[in-house]
């Protein structure tokens, strides 16, 4: 059943990024660009996002655990700190050089493999950097 | 439709494909108490993060992901897709990407749609700064003419 949720998740999750043209690198980097031909897309993809995901924020205050799985695993962590500070920044450049974050990035495998699967190839190196330097 | 003054926007399927990645987030939100934050759950799915317990579910969401834009692509509309035409930018923004969504816990779906709408200050403050470094890397590309 969790698995079956997840995927699903996944699914859904991979149809809204195709259907919002977020798979498309060049108009995330447009969204970016405003000195350019300015693509204001994106902020309606976020502001379509956040309604769904707030009423479901309402909706957990009232649960005590979720439907399929035993307990709510959820970060906790309020600090605001160099970490946190630092990484959005290596994100936002990364994001902007290339137009990808790690969803549509694997969105794209089934549209554009090639170039995707260079960028999540350096994505997970990436992120294997940062365990073996920082954790 | 389009937007006054914005030919290129897509304002309906943008607020559309929205509602779907938020309807995600709430999927894995309510029905597996989890975050559906994609850079987090790339990572437990090759085993870099997280316990083998949540290793499952992240690699079944991390197949969805493709499969659902594949559907789209098939069954709904072609979807148009434009890479940089070097691999250069997609290696070097991957590693940063990378990088950086680990050392920040999390990319534009955990903090930008799930930690924003839980009101989240870390989200918040995260999501400023990589709009903000997102603004300005792409202000540098056009300015030393890396942007056609």
């Amino acid at each position: 059943m969790g698995l079956l949720l997840s995927l699903l998740s996944g699914l859904i999750f991979g149809a809204g990024l195709a259907i919002s043209g977020m798979a498309d690198p060049a108009r995330v980097q447009a969204f970016l660009d405003i000195f350019g031909a300015w693509d204001p897309t994106l902020a309606f993809v976020m502001g379509g996002a956040l309604i769904p995901m707030a009423i479901a924020w309402k909706l957990r205050k009232g649960m005590k655990k979720p439907l399929a799985a035993g307990a709510f695993d959820l970060p906790g962590t309020r600090q605001i700190d160099k970490k946190l500070a630092l990484g959005a920044l290596f994100f936002g450049v990364g994001w902007g050089i290339s137009g990808l974050c790690p969803g549509p990035a694997l969105a794209d495998l089934a549209i554009a493999p090639g170039p995707a699967a260079i960028f999540i190839g350096a994505m997970l190196g990436g992120m294997a950097l940062h365990k073996i330097t920082v954790e | 439709m389009s937007l006054p003054g914005f030919p290129d926007a897509m304002p309906i399927e943008g607020l559309l494909g929205g509602l779907l990645i938020g309807l995600a987030g709430a999927i894995m939100l309510l029905g597996l108490g989890r975050i559906a934050g994609v850079s987090g759950l790339a990572a437990r799915s090759v085993g870099i993060a997280g316990s083998s317990k949540a290793r499952a579910l992240a690699i079944a969401f991390i197949l969805g992901l493709p499969a659902g834009a594949w559907m789209i692509n098939r069954f709904y509309a072609e979807i148009e897709v434009h890479f940089p035409a070097s691999p250069l930018p997609l290696i070097i923004g991957g590693l940063l990407v990378g990088f950086g969504t680990r050392l920040g816990s999390g990319c534009t779906s955990g903090h930008g749609v799930c930690g924003v709408s839980r009101l989240s200050p870390r989200s918040m403050v995260a999501t400023a700064l990589f709009m903000a470094t997102g603004f300005a890397t792409v202000g540098l590309m056009r300015l030393f003419g890396f942007m056609s």
